[in-house]
């Protein structure tokens, strides 16, 4: 076939090349067979790149290198595809693999395309006797400064710009080593400053007082980088919608909107090398001609299939749910393929449990085939809600990342699919009329469950047409003591807090997790509201207009009684912090502050978190010690690190949140939420560090399997081996050396010694009760906080 | 998935999560304490009501019994420390196993006492009841200092790990050696005195008190008396760099207060066991 590869650097596979020296790649998912021509293992990555550049020699491939492309034209057949520098390629078919890294920004200015500068920088150890200007003001930027002007030996002279007064973008340790390393003179930083143009050897400089010139033999600009969306689009390639993080709409052959183009690999939602590897291959097989050939993943899911009954092949599987599911409707097959690897086909008998009540749980199920029942009554298992084929369930859990609120049986011969958390997110995130159905389903079961048995969808049906969802951010204000206003709101995602202005300062009354409501009592007694409600983290609130809940309430008796007693019990809990704040101001205050501190720490989306009495506390470290040797031997917790309020102290350490940022962009899915509710890493993980990048908490690090160390007994009597707790640095790494253990970092994180009897041992092996694993519901109480035990 | 199994450790993992934060000297309503006084008040009782022939003393059927439990209970106790150290699976609790260890090693007092008959003398037997009695001081010392310090040194510690006040330590000493460049000969060499010193220099004497009478940053602190640009900026540092290290020491010297009588308790409860030893095959031998 005549082909030509285009390839923007001077050498080919640039985001591994990109990779730090000696990285282990690895080659998850390790059940898909690699079809390409050209081998993959997992390896160190010169090892990998080397195999590559050998065997694209080998199979003679047509490649074409320092040729960025920068427009494409025409259509199917007769593509310009035209390059930087003029030259145009013309070609019938194109295959995009460009990944979603995207360009540099470039310099908007005149000498932009100076070859003095360049935008990254490998190796800060190479350059001397240079005067270096680097441009930009995030973490990149910084991080080459600083870099440049760590060894005075090298004598540079190192210059950063920054547009504007602050460095808003960058992470506050590198900002703090930033201003240290200008007080010493080793950095000159220059705010409020542009470039103006690139000369030979000189910058000229836009500053706040006018033009200046300074001396520059290189310029570094990492002024960020331009999503590949806008190129692709400019192509006439449809995306799948407007959310930054979807992808272009493919046939079941990689083919985009635009007839003959063709998208591979990261850009079409596959993150991983094998996938990408196999879908190069499919495209070029159907390109060639070859239209029987099956997509890679048929065994995977013939695999999947096999377990259900009735002997039907995957074809015919995949019309059962794609047809039946509502929900599924509007996927092309590419994506209810990859939405069936994601997921797990499930059959079940009638009367079997599917799951049960408080179960933790955050994927979704759909019903291919059959009927389940809902058992709505906790006190009463026969009294059930039947839900239909091709509806959803499980759904609360998902969107609320909270326990299952009810048991639910089969009713009938069953067929159901369990869309985990992420595939169920990517399915809603994608398929627009999926979200709008799963929306519409949730706020009617969320006020089913919430005002209990008895009530029938027939009843809260005005309510959920009249509903609304309001997106929260932290710190949002949804109700404000004083306001006239009726409406009545669910958490439907997230956390609020109740506060009340006494005397001058704002006190914490109480913690609403997601599944609570509030603002009733303005509703039902038309009084102002009595306390302020705001979002404690990013929350999704339904809103319910008042008249509507008046009357759905007058509609139903029991429930206003039963609303009624429980506006009483929440004015009586007002009271009494109000009381208590006449005669013990100080501890009503201190209970404030520490809740509001809890908070601020990330307590609002915790399920399960460690915190440290610093009272009690004797700095033992007995806790990672416990952490280390109970999970091969490296700490999942720093004791010393992290936040203290009023000797109540949050150290670095996983907080379970209902909504794990880690989860966010792990491209193997290897976060996941365990039977116990814990959120844990599986051995699928391949050590990309996502994960530690996206928690907000700095709980996730990166660190290799450490080697065996000698039992207890040998290092009490003989002193063999480092002793309990974390094995130093240098022992593991000289170690596992001796023993050629592999060095791939992986992600390692807290899984709550889920599979572990007797539960988490940094509580159990803290010997004066300090430390203490606690959920915000329970302990952002007043009991809890301000009445502390000793 | 094992469903009941599971289920059960949910109702277990939210027990957990909502209990109370308590003390290893309160721990489930000073059980312990209680244990030991009923120990301590049925052996001061049996004492007082049985009447020993020809007197109360070791070598009675009641004293064979008080010794019996009184070495149980010692080396029960010496257990702590591999329990501290062996993270295995399994209920237990370090913090009941303190809350134990305390007020059953007090109760040791009156089970270890009774047990001599008030015979003392100049003995391998009274030696091992003043190391007894002696390992029960430095242990009461242990829990005055786990009940005062902690708060102390969380409000020394100001929420900066003890790296980080090494490292603030080292950014200010990159500062002065670049502040100190213009200084005169005498005290440019009275700076690089403070910054050549390890912050840990002094030994265990100042390790424990606080004090650092050699300190060369304040000897620095003290000769750097001039009105120059240079000689106030270097004079200002020098004052932060003062505050940091007594952070940093402050930190070093309640650590210290917390391990130091371990090093007592530990070799003490060593020897106590060695004249225990001795002790008991004496008087089997002796019989």
């Amino acid at each position: 076939m005549s082909h030509v590869l285009i390839e923007k650097t001077d050498h080919l596979s640039d985001t591994i090349f990109k990779y730090q020296k000696g990285k282990h790649v690895m080659a998850t998912p390790s059940n898909l067979v690699l079809r390409s021509d050209i081998d993959f293992e997992a390896g160190k990555r010169e090892t990998i790149l080397g195999r590559w550049d050998e065997q694209i020699a080998g199979h003679k491939v047509n490649v074409k290198l320092n040729a960025e492309v920068v427009k494409v034209e025409g259509a199917k057949g007769a593509f310009r595809i035209h390059l930087r520098g003029g030259e145009v390629v013309e070609a019938a078919n194109i295959v995009l693999a460009i990944g979603t890294q995207g360009n540099p920004n470039r310099l908007r200015c005149p000498g932009a395309d100076s070859p003095l500068i360049q935008y990254q920088l490998d190796d800060p150890g190479e350059y001397f006797d240079e005067h270096i200007t680097v441009i930009g003001s995030g973490d990149a930027g910084i991080e080459n400064a600083l870099g440049l002007a760590a060894d005075p030996a090298q004598r540079n002279v190192v210059t950063i710009l920054n547009r504007s007064a602050d460095f808003a973008r960058a992470k506050a340790a590198n900002v703090a080593l930033l201003e240290e390393a200008e007080r010493e003179g080793r950095v000159i930083v220059r705010r409020e400053t542009e470039p103006a143009e690139v000369r030979d050897g000189e910058l000229l400089l836009n500053t706040r007082d006018g033009q200046e010139a300074i001396r520059c033999d290189r310029i570094i600009a990492r002024t960020g980088s331009q999503p590949p969306r806008g190129f692709v689009e400019a192509m006439g390639i449809e995306f799948s919608s407007p959310e930054p993080g979807s992808f272009p709409k493919l046939s079941p052959e990689f083919e985009t909107t635009t007839p003959g183009i063709h998208v591979i690999g990261a850009l079409a939602g596959y993150p991983l090398i094998k996938h990408c590897m196999n879908q190069g291959y499919d495209v070029i097989e159907f390109l060639a001609g070859n239209r029987d050939l099956k997509p890679a993943d048929e065994p995977l899911l013939a695999a999947k299939f096999a377990a259900l009954p009735g002997k039907r092949s995957v074809e015919e599987w995949l019309a059962v749910f794609g047809g039946n599911v509502g929900v599924l409707a509007d996927l092309s097959v590419l994506q209810l393929r990859e939405l069936m690897l994601d997921s797990t086909c499930h059959a079940y008998e009638p009367g079997q449990v599917i799951f049960r009540r408080n179960d933790p749980g955050s994927s979704m199920f759909a019903i291919a085939e059959g009927s389940v029942a809902v058992e709505v009554n906790p006190a009463d298992p026969s009294i059930t809600v039947g839900i239909e084929q091709g509806s959803i369930f499980g759904e609360v859990g998902l969107i609320s990342g909270r326990r299952r609120g009810a048991t639910i049986r089969a009713a009938e011969p069953v067929v159901a699919l369990e869309l985990p958390r992420m595939a169920a997110l990517k399915l809603l995130a994608t398929s627009p009329g999926a979200a709008r159905a799963v929306n519409a389903i949730a706020i009617e079961r969320q006020l089913l469950q919430m005002f209990g048995p008895g009530i029938t969808k027939s009843d809260v049906a005005p309510l959920v047409a009249s509903a609304e969802l309001v997106q929260a951010r932290a710190g949002q204000v949804i109700v404000t003591e004083g306001a006239e206003d009726k409406d009545v709101y669910i958490v439907r995602s997230g956390s609020m807090i109740v506060e009340k202005q006494i005397g001058e300062r704002p006190v914490f009354l109480s913690y609403l997790p997601a599944g609570s409501y509030f603002g009733e009592m303005a509703v039902i007694d038309g009084s102002q509201r009595v306390a302020t409600v705001k979002a404690a983290i990013k929350s999704e609130v339904i809103r319910l207009p008042g008249e509507a809940f008046l009357a759905f309430l007058a509609a139903n008796p029991v429930l206003r009684d039963k609303a009624l007693s429980e506006m009483t019990a929440r004015r009586a809990t007002n009271a009494f912090i109000e009381g208590q704040k006449g005669s013990f101001s100080g501890v009503v205050d201190m209970y404030s502050q520490t809740a509001q501190f809890l908070v601020d720490n990330g307590i609002g989306e915790a399920t399960d978190v460690l915190l440290i009495d610093e009272k009690l506390c004797i700095g033992c470290d007995n806790c990672e010690k416990a952490c280390a040797d109970s999970h091969d031997g490296l700490s999942r917790l720093d004791r010393e690190a992290g936040r203290t309020y009023a000797h109540l102290h949050v150290p670095t350490s996983c907080r379970h949140c209902e909504h794990p940022h880690c989860m966010a962009d792990c491209p193997p899915n290897a976060i996941k939420r365990g039977p116990d509710g814990e959120v844990f890493i599986d051995e699928t993980c391949i050590g990309c560090g996502n994960c530690q990048r996206n928690c907000p908490y700095g709980v996730i690090r990166m660190d290799a399997k450490p080697p065996k160390k000698p039992s207890l007994l040998q290092w009490m009597l003989f002193g063999k081996g480092p002793g309990p707790g974390e094995a130093p640095y240098g022992w593991r790494k000289s170690e596992a050396k001796k023993q050629a253990l592999p060095e791939a970092k992986l992600a390692v994180k807290c899984d709550m010694c889920a599979r572990i009897d007797g539960g988490p041992a940094c509580v159990r092996a803290c010997p004066t009760g300090a430390a203490i694993r606690v959920s915000p519901e329970k302990f952002l109480t007043y009991t809890k906080l301000a009445e502390d035990a000793e | 998935m094992n469903a009941p199994a599971s289920r059960s450790r949910f109702r277990e993992a939210e027990k957990r999560r909502d209990s109370d934060h308590v003390s290893f000297l309160r721990h489930k309503g000073f059980r312990w304490l209680w244990i030991a006084l009923l120990l301590s008040g049925a052996s001061a009782l049996g004492y007082a009501l049985i009447d020993q022939q020809p007197r109360p003393n070791g070598g009675t059927w009641y004293g064979y019994t008080l010794g019996t439990i009184g070495l149980g209970l010692i080396l029960w106790l010496t257990m702590l420390g591999v329990r501290k150290r062996r993270i295995n699976p399994g209920a237990w609790s370090l913090k009941a196993w303190t809350s134990a260890h305390v007020y059953l090693g007090l109760s040791l007092v009156v089970v270890g006492t009774l047990h001599t008959g008030f015979q003392i003398g100049w003995n391998v037997h009274t030696l091992a009841y003043v190391l007894m009695l002696l390992v029960i001081a430095t242990g009461i010392y242990g829990v005055v200092v786990y009940a005062v310090l902690p708060a102390r040194m969380s409000d020394n510690r100001r929420e900066m790990t003890r790296a980080q006040m090494l490292d603030a330590l080292t950014a200010l000493d990159r500062q002065l050696e670049s502040a100190a460049q213009p200084l005169a000969r005498d005290e440019a060499d009275l700076v690089l005195a403070a910054l050549k010193q390890s912050p840990f220099a002094g030994g265990l004497l100042a390790r424990l008190t606080g004090r650092y009478p050699g300190c060369a940053t304040a000897r620095a602190r003290k000769g750097m008396a001039g009105d120059s640009e240079a000689e106030q900026r270097v004079r200002a540092l020098l004052e932060k760099r003062l505050a940091q290290l007594g952070q940093l020491r402050e930190a070093l010297r309640i650590r210290a207060a917390l391990e130091v009588w371990l090093f007592l308790h530990v070799p003490l409860t060593m020897a106590l066991i060695a004249a225990l030893t001795a002790h008991v095959i004496s008087v089997f031998y002796y019989w």
